[in-house]
Order: C-alpha cells, then structure tokens, then sequence
C-alpha cells in the first residue's frame, strides 16, 4: 500500500454515467490486476474505493460509475486537479490457474478490472475470451478496447438492444473455457458461480472503511474462515465462497 | 525543542498519542507503514472472551465530517490473540501496548482481563464498557454506575497492570459513571467511545448499515469529546484520556488542556494510516507556537 498523490489527466463521460479517469502518479505498490485504490475526496470524510481499469509505470486509468457523493465529485474534476490516493489495496486476481482459454466476465460497473487482467493474461499467451454484460445499448464501454487488445469479445444486453440477448451467462452456456474470472453485481456473481463448469475467481464489494485491513468494517463468512473483501480480497476463489442469502 | 513525554498510570509514554482500538488493528497493517514504535503505544482490537464474527454488513457510513461503524467487535477470541496477535505483534512494537477489551457479562471481562494481565507485553488493559454494537453487553455496563463499577471491581480483582475504564458518551450524567469507577479502583478513565448514530438510504428507505444503528465518530464529535473529558477530569483524581474526533496535533493539545493525560486518535486513522505518525511530528511545531514547553504540564490547563 502506498499514499500518494495524483494528477488528473483527463476524465471523460463514457456513457450517461459512467467516467474515464486517467491520472499520473506513483503506481508502484499496484502489483495485480483486480486491485483497488481509496480516494480522498474534498467534503467528504471517508475514502472511496474504486477498482483499478489499467495503469503502467507512471499512469492509473479507473472507470467509475456515478451512485452517489462520492462518484459526482468525481465526475465534475478536472484534468490538472490532484487528488490523495492509496494504491495497492487488496489481493487482485491469481493468474497462474487461468489455462489456456480463460473467460472473462465483467457486469456493468464489473467491466473496468478485466480490463488490466485481460491485457496480462494475453501478454501470457493465453487465447482470452470477454463477456460484457450490460443492461441496454446506451451503457455499453469498452467493447472495443477489449478487441483492441486481442480478446475474443461477446457482449449481452438484458433487453436485446445490442449483442446477444440475456446475461453474461447465457453467452458463457456455450463457450469452450479452462477458467474463469469475474467481477459485477451480486446476483450476477452468483449466477455465474452457479452456471460456471470450471473453477475460477470472483472480485466482491462491500462499504469499506479503511480499504486497508484496519476496521473490520467489510468483513465477510467464507468456507475458509472470515476475510476482509479489502484486504483478503476482494478477490474470491469460486470453492471458498460462502452465499449467506 | 519541547517535552512530549507524558506518564499515564505509572507507565512513561514518549508521546500522549495512541490510536485507538478498532481502528489500528494489531497494529501489522500499520508496521507496514511506518515505524508504529514512534507512538506512545496503541489499543488493539477490541478482544473478547470467545470469538466473534460481528455484525452483518453493510458496517459503515458515512456521515458529514464522520462515520458511522457497527463492526460490532469482530476479533478472533483471547485464546488466539494471545497465541497468534501478540507473537506478531513483538515482533514490530517493542513498547507496552493497551489491551482493549470487551464482554457480555462481568465474568467475561475478568477471565479475558486476568488472561491479557499475565502478557509481558500488555501494559494497560482498556475495560470497553461502552460499545454500542452489541447486544446484551457493552454499552449496558457503561450506562449506569453500579453496572460500571462491578465491571471494575471484577477486573481488579484478578490483574496487576493499571485498568482503564473506556466510558460510552450516550449516557445522561458522566460524571457519575466515571466516579464510580474510581471508587471500585480504576486506575485510569478513557473517553468518549462512539456517540450512538444513524444514517437512513433515501433511495431504497432503509438504514444504511445493517444493524440499524451504530457508533458515529470522526472530527464531528470532537467538541463533544472535548466538554466530557472537561468534565470527567475536573471530577476524577486518576488519569484520563481523551479521544474523540482528534485528528491534528492542535486537537491533541486541546483535549490536554481539557484535562486528558493521553490522547486516542480513532476514525482519522481510517482516513490517513499515518495521521498518528504525522501528529507526532507536527507536535513539536505547534508547541512552540503556543509557547508549551512540556505537554506533561498543559494538562487539565483549563480551569
């Protein structure tokens, strides 16, 4: 974990509420895709954790979703603005159990960490299939910068409007994959969980305190034993998932 | 350059700044960071008898210049602290640390207190009689003072090192609940723990955490704090230490002045894991503009 500052690049609208942040600063303590960084933010007390898209040596590209103070502060900064960060929160996907044909899962808000992963499991030399799901047309991102990279990408919309119609399980129901990894809403997590025929790695939220493993405020019951989502995770092994509800 | 150093039940803290429990973990996650021996010494986790899970989440709020948690003491038991925190723990803190601790009945605070006493490391116990997390214990001992006072004798009873009863601020009359600690033989009074709070969603009309209701801390109670520890220190002849909302060294030397003999820092932890580690050095500073040579001689400056 590292604190330190950052200067905002550029943020842009990629859809009605979804922004593109890119910012310059220190990333060295970043060491795995599906990682996370806490934001501090003017007005606010508590820091806001929001998943890593992409970042290299001296730049952190995030993609964050406008639900509340938090994220509408964002939204409305502007390049040259600085802001204080932690970087290196969380353990962020494994990559070594991938296979040779792993799929990637991203729901909504969930697309922006397989982006990073996608990009080093391809750099692996692994053959990377994409499934973004998102409700209608009009919140599609990232279609092309997935096929940018290489990957083989569907997308599902739940109401037909583009792509294959359904969730990103359906589009996973005849898929030939070694592995999976994903990250989305709850009920997507657990549908994916359900409909999955390999092994694989899910990244959850929960309303964190610290982001570091200070408060125990998000803390969860797994099958082996209870874990922080910000400091065990956020990143789960599908066997040791516990649904509670 | 001015005097820091502070001695709280006997005990010579290189500085009065100690983050408080549950919001500095065993303290790894800080060592990480810096050099957590730089501070007077921290409280841990709040431990209890058996272990706990705590409550279910969402835990957190925010709140304007705050939040709100209902963790409610999630630790893994005395058995394992003893067995496995401690062990980690000697080997990045070298100094005696405050063992915090909590229960659900005065049995239970005397068999944890009795088993942390015997730790060569621990120096002080922090008897947590003011949690507002749980249910059937905690906050119920610290509300009235007889509760109070039972929890104390019970804990005297069976230790050596100085106990300090940490005091819940959702109470009518304070003063009343710290005296009688004294009188069961405290040694030391801590407060304020967490004023109970609540935070509602307007979209989904439901609370935000969880369990409804939680502890509200952060700079936002500072002037709370800051009236209680006033109060507590002017009635008490033992140490007190403050915390509440203290989040600069300015807010340190306030809650001196108001009669703290130490002083925790909590949420702002949270927000900045080196907030202890920058008060201390912003405090040799700060003295000197308010022409304090000793931090041992402001304490209860204010009549």
């Amino acid at each position: 974990m590292k604190q330190s500052i950052f200067k905002i690049l550029s943020n842009e609208a990629l859809t009605d509420c979804v922004y593109k942040m890119v910012l310059s600063g220190d990333t060295s303590a970043i060491t795995a895709a599906g990682q996370f960084v806490n934001i501090k933010l003017a007005g606010l007390f508590l820091r806001r954790p929001i998943s890593v898209c992409d970042y290299d040596e001296k730049t952190l590209t995030i993609v964050y979703k406008v639900v509340g103070k938090g994220t509408e502060v964002m939204s409305k900064m502007k390049p040259g603005q600085e802001l204080d960060i932690l970087t290196g929160l969380g353990n962020g996907y494994d990559l070594s159990a991938a296979g040779d044909k792993p799929v990637l899962l991203g729901g909504g808000v969930g697309v922006p960490p397989m982006y990073n992963l996608a990009k080093k499991l391809i750099a692996e030399g692994k053959k990377v299939s994409v499934i973004l799901g998102f409700n209608t047309k009009s919140e599609i991102f990232y279609e092309e910068e997935f096929k940018n990279l290489g990957c083989d990408v569907t997308v599902t919309t739940v109401d037909g409007s583009y792509g294959t119609k359904g969730f990103v399980t359906t589009a996973l129901e005849d898929m030939d994959y070694t592995y999976f990894y994903t990250c989305g809403p709850e009920p997507m997590l657990k549908a994916v969980h359900k409909a999955s025929r390999t092994s694989g790695q899910m990244s959850f939220e929960e309303r964190m305190g610290c982001g570091f493993g200070a408060c125990m405020g998000c803390s969860c019951k797994t099958l082996t034993g209870y874990k922080r989502i910000c400091k065990e995770g956020p990143v789960m092994r599908k066997e040791e998932i516990l649904w509670e509800s | 350059m001015g005097k820091l150093n502070v001695n709280l039940c006997g005990i010579q803290l290189s500085n009065p700044v100690i983050p408080a429990s549950g919001t500095f973990g065993y303290g790894y996650e800080f060592a990480e960071l810096y050099d957590i021996n730089e501070l007077g010494t921290f409280s841990f986790k709040g431990t209890t008898k058996d272990p706990r899970f705590g409550n279910p989440t969402p835990r957190i709020a925010e709140c304007p210049n705050g939040m709100i948690n209902a963790v409610g003491l999630q630790n893994p038991g005395v058995e394992k602290v003893i067995s496995e925190e401690l062990p980690k723990l000697a080997k990045c803190f070298h100094k005696p640390v405050m063992a915090n601790v909590s229960g659900f009945s005065v049995e239970d605070y005397a068999y944890t207190c009795e088993k942390l006493d015997k730790e060569a490391q621990v120096g002080w116990l922090e008897v947590n009689v003011s949690c507002p997390n749980v249910h059937g214990g905690g906050m119920s001992f610290g509300t009235q003072p007889e509760a109070a006072a039972e929890v104390t004798r019970a804990v005297k009873a069976v230790t050596t090192k100085p106990v300090i009863i940490k005091l819940s601020p959702n109470v009518t009359d304070i003063v009343s609940i710290a005296k009688a600690c004294e009188d069961a033989g405290a040694d030391g009074i801590s407060l304020i723990n967490t004023l109970l709070g609540m935070r509602i969603d307007l979209r989904t009309r439901k609370p935000v955490i969880a369990n409804k209701m939680g502890g509200f801390s952060g700079s936002a109670i500072f002037p709370v704090a800051v009236r209680m520890v006033y109060q507590v220190a002017n009635a008490v002849k033992i140490p007190v230490v403050g915390m509440g909302g203290v989040s600069s060294a300015e807010d340190v030397i306030e809650m001196m002045l108001a009669g703290a003999t130490a002083v925790e820092v909590g949420a702002a932890n949270l927000v900045n894991p080196y907030i202890c580690r920058d008060i201390i050095r912003d405090l040799p500073e700060v003295m000197a503009k308010y022409r304090i040579d000793s931090l041992e001689e402001i304490i209860g400056g204010v009549k």
